[in-house]
């Protein structure tokens, strides 16, 4: 059987799985369309919330961005699984307590000010909106390859599904999708890197296998990548920091925050029926997610090694990089190559005109690497390869089985579904039940408030959809900015909500709106603003990074910093909070008479 | 219904066990990961630079174990303190 074959059947196969489970469960209530009425087991919720959480980035992008960055890269491994120690211990259990379906109400009635609410509405927002746009980006990635399209047109066939997907079922539906998008998507990640370590090491745990020794050699992986990349004038792989490590500290930081002040995450920990199980449940959630995410850097490292082998022939049998046979012949490149070209996202381009492909860094500050290209002739990097491709094309370039890259095909486009219809329940309960009906029209039926929800996903998947076109970074990159807008505005209200009995509202409001300007002040003036391209004003805040070399995505935690101090100073001069809120948030921090949550509040 | 518990000492205890479990948190990733992660990198751990393992692995693992050794120790508090969900 053909490859393009396998990859529908693999594909086709895993959508009627969701889609006979979304039926199966389909939502009825209110109530069970946004929290499946509280019953869902933790270790489940655990599982859903890997799938809901682990999003077109973490499986498409994250390990592509990865092996461009090398050590620097684990910012994303440690930022987006620390943060669930914070959800876990300051936030979930508290929440679950306080029993509300979604963070705008919780705002609002802890702070008791429909203002805050509403403030909160908005944060929320920018946040998903941000985040959806990365996922975009992803399922154009995996559209396009999957259906030998460009990424654009991938992006309007994404665009379409995910709307069928996410206004067909509720949360409930969605909950058990999700674990079986988490099975698919787990089984997607780890088997070819499985494959992919044994090959190389010998080893069959992809964890062990980035540790140990190539086959046949008694030169470690990591070693071996270490020398060949810097041979080609990359920067050294197990050392290269991201930017400075003030960068890579706040950036850390900011997704860790992020993780914590995620809405779409945080309303998961409203689906556990007790306190004790929004705690254990976070722990279950992270256990699934590391398995991704601990296999992740290995195949970042594999990957990056098995491209390098691939069009340099000297990398796997030892000598010159640099002599001329070494380069592999353009018209012998393997096939995935020229499968990749067609959606752009992958180019070759010979320079030198010799026929052969020379894939280096030419922007080197190494000179005994300027000097060794320029002595063989070579006039330029000629191949680019587009980060959010190397999962994917991964197993191909591995010259794995056809059934193993369908089923990475079908992990990716369960990854990217999972986390937008996730994503999506969200914005729809902000815009329906905060915004319209706590804010506008009390009144409004329950019919109509489902309606309004799906109207909000409608519009959030085409603006979200046409911004994916002129994306403001790779998957990750855009995820990551929606984290920074959520450490930086919802977290610190939350936190304080919890932790500080005379938090008041103005301190609050004040804060969040702080957090919330500043850090998008210093992301629109990298990225344009609300990421329209040639909006940026990079020369009003002098240039590119110039708050101490910190880079967009990282500064969210700055961000957070800003709404805590505003906070702090704004309560300092206002009055304190009424006595029945303080004594709510006693009664928040005990666990004992919790209930489930319903929906007639 | 009326329940004889000391809520601010249960608070107070949960404090500290937040505080020490976030001490821990810090060291393994902003610690070892990235402030000092030069100085772990001499030491390996298999083909392992140290510093280099905890960014891209062990800061992982003792997230999970914190995670279930929190729940453990809160859910033992809310028994001490009585103040568990019935």
């Amino acid at each position: 059987m053909d490859l393009q074959t396998t990859i529908y059947i693999m594909v086709g196969l895993s959508f009627s799985l969701y889609i006979g489970i979304a039926i199966w469960a389909r939502a009825g209530s209110t109530s069970e369309f946004y929290s499946a009425g509280g019953a869902v087991h933790p270790v489940l919720n655990g599982m859903a919330t890997g799938a809901d959480w682990m999003s077109a980035a973490s499986f498409i992008s994250m390990a592509g961005l990865i092996a461009n960055m090398g050590y620097g890269g684990g910012l994303f491994l440690m930022g987006w699984t620390g943060g669930y120690v914070l959800l876990a211990m300051l936030l979930a259990p508290y929440l679950r307590k306080f029993g509300k379906f979604t963070v705008p109400q919780f705002i609002g009635d802890r702070f008791y000010s429909k203002g805050a609410s509403l403030i909160a509405v908005i944060c929320l927002l920018t946040a998903s909106l941000t985040y959806i746009i990365g996922q975009m980006t992803g399922v154009g990635v995996a559209f396009s390859r999957f259906l030998g399209v460009s990424s654009e047109v991938g992006i309007y066939v994404g665009m379409g599904i995910v709307f069928l997907y996410a206004v067909f079922g509720g949360m409930k539906g969605i909950t058990y999708t999700q674990v079986a998008q988490y099975i698919v998507l787990i089984l997607a990640y780890t088997i070819p890197a499985i494959f992919i370590s044994l090959q190389l090491t010998g080893n069959f745990l992809p964890q062990l296998g980035l540790g140990s020794t190539l086959t046949g050699t008694d030169v470690t992986l990591l070693a071996k990548l270490d020398s060949v990349v810097t041979d080609l004038g990359f920067g050294k792989y197990t050392t290269t920091t991201a930017g400075s490590t003030l960068n890579m500290f706040v950036y850390t930081l900011s997704l860790m925050i992020g993780t914590a002040g995620l809405p779409h995450v945080i309303m998961r920990f409203f689906t556990v029926p007790t306190v004790k199980d929004a705690r254990s449940s976070a722990g279950w959630a992270l256990v699934f997610i590391a398995i991704l995410y601990t296999t992740a850097p290995a195949v970042a490292a594999m990957a990056k090694l098995n491209l390098h082998s691939t069009v340099n022939t000297a990398v796997a049998k030892g000598g010159d990089l640099y002599a001329p046979e070494a380069s592999i012949q353009a018209e012998t490149r393997p096939d995935w190559m020229k499968r990749w070209e067609k959606t752009g996202l992958l180019k070759f381009e010979d320079k030198n005109g010799d026929g052969r492909i020379q894939y280096y860094n030419d922007k080197s500050k190494n000179e005994a690497a300027v000097a060794k290209a320029t002595a063989a002739g070579w006039k330029g990097n000629e191949l680019t390869v587009n980060a959010d491709i190397i999962v994917l094309a991964n197993p191909e370039i591995a010259l794995l089985p056809n059934w193993v890259i369908g089923l990475v095909a079908a992990g990716g486009l369960a990854a990217a579904l999972s986390t937008a219809a996730g994503l999506l329940m969200a914005i729809s309960a902000a815009v329906s039940h905060d915004l319209i009906k706590n804010q506008f029209v009390p009144d409004i039926s329950e019919k109509n408030e489902l309606l309004a929800g799906k109207i909000a996903m409608a519009v959030a998947i085409v603006i979200s959809g046409w911004l994916g076109l002129n994306p403001p970074g790779f998957a990750a990159g855009t995820v990551a900015l929606a984290f920074g807008i959520a450490a930086s505005s919802l977290f610190p209200a939350i936190m304080m909500g919890i932790f500080s009995k005379k938090m008041n509202k103005e301190g609050a409001m004040a804060g969040m709106l702080a957090g919330l300007a500043v850090t998008l002040f210093y992301v629109f003036a990298h990225k344009g603003i609300f990421f329209i391209k040639g909006t940026d004003f990079l020369p009003l805040i002098g240039g590119a990074n110039s708050f101490f070399g910190i880079t967009p995505e990282a500064f969210g935690a700055i961000g957070a910093l800003v709404n805590f101090a505003v906070a702090y100073a704004v309560d300092k001069v206002t009055p304190e909070p009424p006595a029945h809120i303080q004594a709510m948030v006693e009664s928040v921090r005990i666990p004992r008479g919790s209930k489930l949550v319903d929906g007639s509040h | 219904m009326k329940h004889d518990y000391d809520s601010s000492a249960y608070w107070k205890e949960t404090i500290k066990l937040l505080r020490n479990v976030l001490i821990l948190w810090f060291l393994v990733s902003f610690g070892a990961g990235i402030l000092f992660v030069d100085f772990f990198n001499q030491f390996h751990l298999g083909g392992y630079p140290l510093g280099f393992w905890f960014a891209h692995q062990g800061a992982i693992y003792f997230f999970v174990a914190q995670i279930f050794y929190y729940a453990w120790r809160m859910n033992n508090l809310d028994i001490k303190f009585d103040v568990h969900e019935d």
